[in-house]
Formats: structure tokens, C-alpha cells, sequence
């Protein structure tokens, strides 16, 4: 225990219940409610502040009708017109790509650290590099997959390339979600299906992944929303492209963060036509971001263990 | 830890009486001693096995291929690669010239700025959302505060240029000129005016790391043990002192591991950084009207040249100085939380 508590801990209680509160002993109490308030009204001024200036920069470039079916192919600068339908499309595939190969690597993990090796060396080595993954800052991922993929390996930089550096920034997110779920799992229903001669493995896909299901459905989905809107890893592992394509494995690649940078580059701030586009791309990218997480809430409705 | 202090968990030691009721140990689940064991079960255990093993082979790898990467063209490297400060010249790749001394200096600066900023900031939330906030009220701010979390770092980035810094520019001016005879607000090699500077990096970078640190001390606070914060309220404490008398010294780590993740987030942080410091050329003078490029800014401004092994092994070089960085951050975080247990 602190010294000072328990200093004041020993005191007789008579001496401080008798005296009352004192004029000074009130206004620090004041004080302190009222910072302890305003820290969090400080913190709630940059998320709105942030949100209101996105959505009114932005929305204006999502209201033309071109903006979801167009790419920017042939645009310029000086010329308004075009969409990120491009973009959109990039993001969302080197997400899926990404999730494809996260999702059971992190499940599996977690599944290890819960239902195996929790007390074991190798399960305290691999928490804490779980711990050191999630640290570790994405421009660095994406250096070491272009140590790995691009200069070691010899392939191109493509979306691909991108997808497994995002890799590296998704797994440790959804092993932590995923491992906190199956905890909870009661240990009553693991061991009714061992009574009845359910092998472990059996126990484990039928019984404790279904019902943390709707939780590890809710992480998956918010670290999809968290690897979305990561930039470093575009400009280390793919060229931005204003054209569409398609091919994870072939040429550069638009994206709705790389459009962003891009535009930034082409003069916005000071230009009007790359100004609206950056922040016309920016909404999307918090819509779509928004939209992962309002997605995360209903899967964890859908997927809920139902109640007999 | 001192020898003198009995282990609860030792027989005889009088605080096993005054531990928790300890949660029933899992019953040892291993249904098939004796039976043979099933392929089914076999191979999944493996899978799960080898996932694990997977994540402390690549944590391994990223420090191995970075390293191998970045001797070549350390190698080559004419200057001294931790006291050079000046431009990196890497054109001419059989004699480069590059060092991360000022990369070193403008990470670690924004970074613990930020941190300053965000701390104080960080505590009050923490402890309105624990001890002050009703129940009702305590969910949806920690889901808010969340929220911050989620807006990619390039919306920070574009945000902090052209929205915040624009709003900072009479506040910064009136630093540098009535406060420039101290080091910190003196001009730097930025423009004051024009806003890409270490200060409204800054600050943007303290909002990016508020939610790690308040959810970090956050879960902390409301550990801190109901029976402290009852007696200290029966002895007439006030709600402040209650949280002075109990939750701070119990929370304590807690918010220093968090403050710590934090710094580790700072660190690494790339784009907004690159987008809001104005590049430069000259020297960087400790001021916060300086720009500049940290480590991830630096490797993602250059990333698109990187065309022959050498040129990108210095950069690559930089980064594992960073990957160094953020591991000894991340890790010493992991260890002051950790120690609480022991303590």
C-alpha cells in the first residue's frame, strides 16, 4: 500500500470526520472536476472538428454522379471531373486480400494461446511477440516486406505486395480480439462436450469458436476498418494509379488513401479541383471505414450465440 | 522484490486469507490420456501450433531481413551512420552519404511533445470515465474516445494541414514573438506562418495517441480495489481525494505503460507526420517551429525511388533504427505493466 494512504489510513478517524470540509479541501475538488471535464471535452473538439471538416470538404465531390462509377483515368488537375471508383475498388480488394490471409492466421493463434499453449514457453514468447507486432509502426512492415517480397524475392511492387505488409498490422488486432472472446467461453460447455467423447479439436471448431463467434466477428471487422486507412505501406509497396485495376498481381494500384497523397501532390490546399478530390476522397474513406464499424456492430447481433 | 514479502501463494502466509477468492483452476483438459490420440486432433494442433510459432518467426525475420538488407549499403556509407545529421546523398551508391542523427532528433522531439500534450489530457479522461462519469454515460465515452482511433492517420494528416494549422498560425506567431528568446518558439527552419511545423505536428500526433493511453490507464483505474476507494470515501475523503489517495498511486503503471505504447505509437507514425512537416534542408535547431523529416517520413517521402539495393538499404537501415526503437519502447511498457504483479 502507498505511504501516504496508509498514513492517512492510520490517522484517527475522529480527527478527520469531525473536521469539515474545508473551504480549500472544496475549491481542489472543484478544481479537479472541473479538469478532469474539460480533458474530456478537449478530446471530443478534434473528433468532431475532424468529422464535421471531412463531411463538409467532402461531400460535395460525392454528390457528382460520376464519383462511384468513375475512375480518374485521363484527368489532370485542371480539369474537374472523374471519381474514385478506382480508389474504392483498390482499398477494398488489398483489404479482402488481406483479411483472406489474416483471419485464420489470427484465429489460430489466439485458438493456440487459449486452448493449448497459454502457460507454456512458446505461448509466453508468442504473447509477447503478439504485443511487440502491434507496435510495430507500418512504415516498418512495409520496409520489410520490400526486404522480403521485392528485393529478396524479386516480384514487382503491386497490391499484393501491399496486402501482406497489411498482414503483419491485422493479425496481431485480430488475435487480441479473437483470444479475449474465447476466454470467455464458460469452461462448463468445453467440458459437456468432452463428456460426451468430442475429440478437442472438434470441441474447438464446433462448440468454443460458434459461440465467441459474434465477438470474433466484431474484431475482424474493426481491424479491416483499422488496416483501411493505413498510407505507409501504398507509397513503400505500390504506385498509385488513376486508372482501374483489377490485377493484385500486376501494376500499380489506385487506393482511396494513396488517391488522397496523390492529390495532395498535384497541389491541393491551393488548387480547387485537387482540393475537392482529396477531401472527396477522404469521406469515402471515413464512410467506408464508418460503415466497417456499423457492420461490426450488426455481426455481433447476427452471430450472437441464440438463446433457447 | 525483497525476500522478506511471503508469497500469497505460500501456505501459511497470512495474506492468502485476505486474496481474492481465486477463480477455479480449469480443470486439466486432457480427455485423451491414455486413449489414442486422434489425426484430427493432431493436425489442428499443429496448425495451431505452427500460427504461433509463425508470429515469432516473423518478428525474427523483419529484424533479420532489415538487417541483411541494410549492410550493404552501410558498407558503402562514407559518414558516420549514427553522428551524421546532414542531407543523405545516396545518388552516387559506391560513396553515400547518410546518418540519422537529425531523424533521430525530430522523432524523438515530436514525439515526446505529442506526448506531453496527450498525458494530462489522457488522465483526465481516464479518470472522468472511472470515477466521475455515471454508468450510463461511461460506455458511450470510451466508445467516442475510441472513435478517435479509428480515423485513418492521412485524415489526421490532410486535417492537421489544412484545417488546424491555419487556426494555430496567431497562436504560434504570438509564441515566436513574444517567447522566441527561448529556445523552444525560436524561428526555426520552417515558416511559422505556413504551419508545417513540429508544433502543429504536435499536436496533431497528441490526438492520434490520446485514445491508446486513456484506454490503456483506463483499464488500470477501474481495477483499483472498491474497498480502498470505500474507506478513504468513509474517512471523508473528497471525490478528488479519494482518486488522489487510491486510484493514482494503484493506477500509476498503468498510465506510464499506456503513456509509453503511446510514445512507441508517436514513434512510427508516418504520413501525417509527412504530410504536415515541411521538408528541409538545413539543420534541425530544437525549436518547435523547425520541420524536418522523423524516420517513417523520411523512408516514405524517398520510398517510390527506391531502385537498386543500396539507396534503399539506407533507408532501410533507418528503418530497423526505428524498429529498434519502438521494440525497446513496446517492450519496456510490457514490463512496468508487468511488474505491477510482482510488486
Amino acid at each position: 500500500m502507498n505511504a501516504k494512504m496508509a498514513a492517512m489510513l492510520e490517522r484517527p478517524v475522529k480527527h478527520q470526520s469531525f473536521e469539515g470540509v474545508g473551504l480549500r479541501r472544496k475549491a481542489t475538488n472543484w478544481m479537479a472536476t472541473v479538469l478532469v471535464s474539460l480533458s474530456v471535452l478537449v478530446a471530443l473538439v478534434p473528433l468532431v472538428w475532424v468529422l464535421y471538416s471531412v463531411v463538409t470538404k467532402g461531400y460535395q465531390a460525392l454528390t457528382s454522379a460520376e464519383w462511384f462509377t468513375n475512375s480518374q483515368s485521363g484527368m489532370t488537375a485542371f480539369e474537374a471531373g472523374g471519381g474514385a471508383y478506382h480508389a474504392i475498388v483498390g482499398t477494398v480488394l488489398q483489404a479482402l486480400v488481406c483479411a483472406v490471409i489474416s483471419i485464420p492466421i489470427g484465429v489460430m493463434v489466439a485458438v493456440y494461446l487459449v486452448e493449448y499453449g497459454g502457460g507454456t514457453r512458446l505461448g509466453k514468447i508468442t504473447t509477447f511477440m503478439v504485443d511487440i507486432l502491434t507496435g510495430v509502426p507500418s512504415i516498418v512492415a512495409a520496409l520489410f516486406i520490400y526486404a522480403l517480397w521485392v528485393a529478396t524475392l524479386g516480384f514487382q511492387r503491386t497490391g499484393f505486395a501491399v496486402s501482406l505488409s497489411l498482414v503483419l498490422l491485422m493479425i496481431p488486432v485480430i488475435v487480441r480480439s479473437t483470444e479475449e472472446m474465447l476466454r470467455i467461453v464458460p469452461m462448463d460447455l468445453r467440458e459437456a462436450s468432452y463428456a460426451l467423447g468430442i475429440p478437442k479439436w472438434k470441441t474447438i471448431v464446433r462448440i468454443v469458436i460458434p459461440t465467441a463467434l459474434s465477438g470474433i466477428v466484431t474484431g475482424i471487422m474493426l481491424s479491416l476498418a483499422r488496416v483501411m486507412g493505413e498510407t505507409a505501406p501504398l507509397l513503400v509497396l505500390v504506385g498509385y494509379a488513376q486508372a482501374m485495376n483489377f490485377d493484385m498481381f500486376g501494376g500499380f494500384m489506385g487506393s482511396l488513401p494513396g488517391m488522397m497523397y496523390d492529390q495532395i501532390g498535384a497541389g491541393a490546399g491551393a488548387n480547387v479541383i485537387p482540393t475537392d478530390r482529396m477531401w472527396g476522397a477522404a469521406l469515402t474513406l471515413v464512410l467506408l471505414i464508418a460503415l466497417l464499424n456499423i457492420a461490426a456492430r450488426v455481426g455481433a447481433k447476427i452471430f450472437a450465440p441464440k438463446k433457447v | 522484490m525483497t525476500v522478506t514479502t511471503p508469497n500469497p501463494a505460500d501456505a501459511g502466509s497470512g495474506e492468502a486469507l485476505a486474496a481474492p477468492f481465486p477463480a477455479p483452476t480449469p480443470v486439466p483438459l486432457d480427455p485423451l490420456k491414455g486413449s489414442k490420440v486422434r489425426p484430427g486432433d493432431r493436425i489442428f494442433r499443429l496448425l495451431a501450433e505452427g500460427s504461433g510459432v509463425l508470429i515469432v518467426a516473423l518478428i525474427a525475420a523483419i529484424g533479420v531481413f532489415l538487417l541483411w538488407r541494410a549492410v550493404p549499403a552501410l558498407a558503402r556509407n562514407k559518414e558516420n551512420f549514427f553522428t551524421f545529421g546532414g542531407n543523405w546523398v545516396t545518388t552516387d551508391t559506391s560513396a553515400m552519404h547518410f546518418g540519422i542523427l537529425d531523424l533521430l532528433q525530430v522523432t524523438v522531439f515530436v514525439s515526446v511533445f505529442a506526448l506531453l500534450i496527450a498525458m494530462p489530457v489522457a488522465l483526465g479522461i481516464a479518470i472522468f470515465q472511472t470515477q466521475y462519469a455515471p454508468r450510463r454515460l461511461a460506455g458511450p465515452l470510451a466508445y467516442v474516445v475510441d472513435l478517435l482511433a479509428a480515423v485513418p492517420s492521412i485524415v489526421y494528416g490532410v486535417w492537421g494541414l489544412y484545417v488546424l494549422a491555419p487556426v494555430l498560425k496567431p497562436f504560434a506567431l504570438w509564441l515566436n514573438e513574444n517567447l522566441g528568446w527561448l529556445f523552444l518558439f525560436k524561428t526555426g527552419n520552417a515558416s511559422v506562418a505556413g504551419g508545417g511545423t513540429v508544433f502543429t505536428a504536435g499536436i496533431v500526433l497528441a490526438v492520434m495517441i490520446l485514445p491508446i493511453i486513456t484506454a490503456v490507464s483506463r483499464e488500470v483505474f477501474v481495477q483499483t480495489p472498491r474497498g480502498q476507494i470505500e474507506a478513504a470515501l468513509a474517512l471523508g475523503a473528497t471525490r478528488w481525494e479519494v482518486v488522489r489517495t487510491t486510484v493514482l498511486p494503484f493506477g500509476l503503471s498503468g498510465y506510464i505503460s499506456g503513456a509509453m505504447l503511446g510514445l512507441g505509437r508517436a514513434l512510427g507514425e508516418t504520413i501525417a507526420l509527412l504530410i504536415i512537416l515541411r521538408g528541409t534542408q538545413t539543420e534541425f535547431s530544437w525549436t518547435l517551429f523547425d520541420g524536418g523529416y522523423t524516420f517513417a517520413s523520411k523512408i516514405a517521402a524517398t520510398a517510390s525511388e527506391f531502385n537498386d539495393q543500396f539507396k534503399a538499404g539506407a533507408y532501410i537501415a533507418a528503418g530497423l533504427v526505428l524498429f529498434i526503437l519502438t521494440f525497446v519502447v513496446n517492450s519496456a511498457a510490457r514490463a512496468v505493466v508487468a511488474g505491477r504483479g510482482a510488486k
